[in-house]
């Protein structure tokens, strides 16, 4: 017998109809997840069509993108960025009750971004197929789940009949050796993965994460990473199950009744030694420093200590002249003007603390306006246990409600035209955080060490003023 | 549900930059609709108006010499990023009925291809030679799977057969699904009985 990778066996137990040459396969869907932007044209074509929703109880709804991170107005409402936002989310609240699919909405104390929500509850886990109308719903594959982004049809066809058609992609490995270097994090391996392969690097592939340095990052460390595949072209991210995984996931709400049963099942999903795969790419994790990136696509990545590189291409000077980085000059003379700090990718609590401990006792720079937006109400909640709320406004940060915020800016959390933003989120795409807003992508420390310097900065030239507090 | 397609003969659009992503093609601000409707108008909404709104001079996608085009040419990775079927009904709905390039990205193309948006993925020499030439007239014959430009240009072209026979016939995916509904059926009573 072969042996067998971890995604073919993910995909194999969840072929409904195989593929042939004339069809795609006809796969299973254990979990959908849906959320306001992506799926009201979705339910149109039911309606249309006369369909009911097939697996109300495989489906789960949250609003996370077009959601105000203010708090309500002394009148109780919202401030909606738009009337049309407001609209969106009145749809799938009316669409979640016509079906009866069970949502995490405003004033839920499990409401949040869909990627932070699912792997909280418990939802998320090893083995099973998670689709949602957004392309970083690899973030589930960091579970050894197979999870990628579906567009609105695709939605239709899952609400429909709980499954989609899909041609098996092709495998790559991606192996990060050694040891992560203190003062790096899961974020800036995403980015150094990403300038070594590139953009397109994973495209038409579902990657694996593997070795010693994957192996040793956290469940948030290793959502981050997943949560990056995207942005190399790789609908599918995964990193095999671990004691890790089973330790993070023991107890949540919806994790399976039949915890042994289940453990034993997810401990046979790991990728066989011999396994083949299509495609591999390689890197020392002992190398990887803290990362920014430079330019308007993701694999224009670079660590922070160095500076804009010579370049003959188009693509580059394109980039080069939106991003107005001076030549030759370091990094870490670009003056910021705002941080966002959340997102899918770094919006966890291991991300607030890592800022925190940037933070704490020092302020934001002059001129420089910093977001702190957690992930979710329980990411929330924990965060204000431990204090981290008061470390950020004692520094001079915004402390908002959960949502996807600056990350899409459709809720009207976004830059002025000019003004360089250092984010968390995963993509550095021009205007993406507002027109003419020039995006640098960053970990949550060396977000925050640039709010603390007002420029951008190393986070290890920032170390922590004061003890952490005990983590229980 | 949509015309089908089998042949196209258009002049192009060219846009050359590389990673044109969803963000450039539908800004996200477009997307608290709730039709699919009506999104050509804020397609490439950035590269053709100005910060106060007005239409940019240098648009390279409005200016007379493009009316009608309907082929749009563009740069490696073209529609990198975000899952938004928006991104393809703006495209469709601004009047583009295929889009080529040496490589569309994955999530693009899978949505492209439902709505009747033909991704027509050529070899990079070709690719490179029909950025240099905007405007110029293009066929596109799906069944054959080959593009035409004059008489010294042709390149051939795949798209995964179940798509293509989907936009040969103007038919739509979903029935082909449902359909299989006993198949389904019949897994989701196998699991219950073992769980994998």
């Amino acid at each position: 017998m072969t042996a067998k990778s971890l995604f073919d066996k993910l995909w194999n137990r969840h072929v409904v109809v195989p593929e042939t040459t004339d069809a795609p396969a006809v796969l299973y869907i254990d979990l959908h997840l849906i959320h306001e932007v992506t799926s009201p044209q979705a339910f149109s074509v039911l309606e249309e069509r006369d369909l009911p929703v097939r697996r109300p109880d495989l489906t789960k709804a949250t609003l996370d993108h077009s959601t105000p991170t203010l708090k309500a107005g002394t009148d109780g409402r919202l401030p909606y960025a738009t009337a049309q936002a407001e609209k969106q989310v009145e749809r799938l609240i009316a669409n979640t009750q016509k079906h009866g699919i069970e949502l995490f909405g405003l004033g839920d104390p499990r409401r949040g971004i869909v990627h932070v929500i699912g792997p909280e509850m418990g939802l998320t886990q090893p083995g099973k197929t998670i689709v949602c109308g957004d392309s970083h719903t690899s973030t589930h594959g960091a579970f050894g789940a197979l999870a990628f982004g579906i567009g609105t049809t695709e939605v239709g066809h899952v609400l429909a009949t709980q499954c989609i058609l899909q041609r098996k992609p092709k495998s790559m490995r991606v192996t990060v050796n050694g040891t992560l270097p203190e003062g790096s994090s899961a974020k800036d391996m995403a980015l150094a993965i990403i300038a070594q392969i590139g953009a397109d690097g994973g495209q038409g592939y579902a990657l694996e994460f593997a070795g010693s340095a994957v192996r040793a990052l956290t469940m948030e460390g290793r959502m981050t990473l997943c949560n990056m595949a995207i942005e190399a072209g790789a609908r599918v991210g995964l990193v095999a199950p671990d004691e890790t995984t089973f330790a993070w996931l023991k107890g949540r709400d919806r994790v399976p009744a039949d915890w042994a049963a289940a453990m034993a099942d997810w401990q046979t999903l790991p990728t066989e030694d011999g396994a083949a795969f299509d495609k591999e790419a390689v890197l020392d994790g002992g190398a990887i420093t803290p990362m920014i990136t430079y330019g308007v696509s993701p694999d224009a990545a670079a660590p922070v200590g160095g500076s804009l590189p010579s370049t003959d291409s188009d693509a580059a000077r394109h980039a080069n002249d939106y991003m107005q980085f001076a030549e030759d000059r370091p990094f870490t003379e670009q003056a910021v003007d705002r941080v966002f700090i959340g997102s899918c990718t770094n919006s966890r609590l291991e991300d607030l603390r890592a800022a925190a401990a940037v933070m704490r006792g020092r302020s934001v720079a002059s001129g420089v306006t910093a977001l702190i937006v957690p992930g979710s109400e329980a990411i929330r909640r924990d965060a204000e246990a431990e204090g981290l709320d008061r470390v950020f406004l004692d520094a001079g940060a915004e402390w908002r409600e959960p949502g996807c915020s600056m990350c899409i800016g459709m809720n009207g959390d976004i830059g002025q035209p000019g003004e360089l933003v250092v984010s968390t989120s995963n993509r550095n795409f021009i205007g993406r955080q507002g027109k003419g807003v020039r995006t640098v992508l960053a970990g949550p420390a060396t977000a925050a060490a640039s709010a603390i310097a007002g420029h951008i900065a190393d986070p290890r030239d920032y170390p922590s003023l004061a003890r952490e507090p005990e983590h229980v | 549900m949509f015309e089908p397609f089998r042949q196209l003969t258009s002049g192009t659009v060219v846009l050359k930059q590389a990673n044109i992503d969803t963000d450039q093609i539908i800004p996200a601000r477009y997307l608290t609709t709730t039709s699919r409707e009506g999104l050509g108008a804020h397609a490439f909404h950035d590269w053709r108006y100005d910060e106060a709104g007005a239409p940019r001079e240098d648009s390279p996608l409005d200016g007379p010499e493009h009316k009608g085009h309907e082929i749009l040419v563009a740069g490696p990775n073209f529609g990198c990023g975000s899952s938004r079927e928006h991104a393809p009904w703006a495209l469709a709905d601004f009047g583009f009925r295929a889009v080529v390039s040496s490589d569309i990205a994955d999530i693009f193309k899978s949505n492209a291809l439902k709505n009747g948006l033909l991704p027509v993925e050529i070899d990079a020499e070709t690719h490179a030679r029909l950025l240099e030439r905007p405007g110029r007239q293009i066929t596109i014959d799906l069944e054959e799977g080959v593009l035409r430009c004059g008489n010294d240009i042709e390149a051939r072209f795949t798209v995964e057969p179940f798509a293509k026979k989907c936009l040969l016939e103007g038919n739509d995916p979903l029935g082909f699904l449902t359909d299989r509904m006993d198949a389904i059926q019949s897994y989701e009573t196998d699991r219950q009985k073992a769980p994998a």
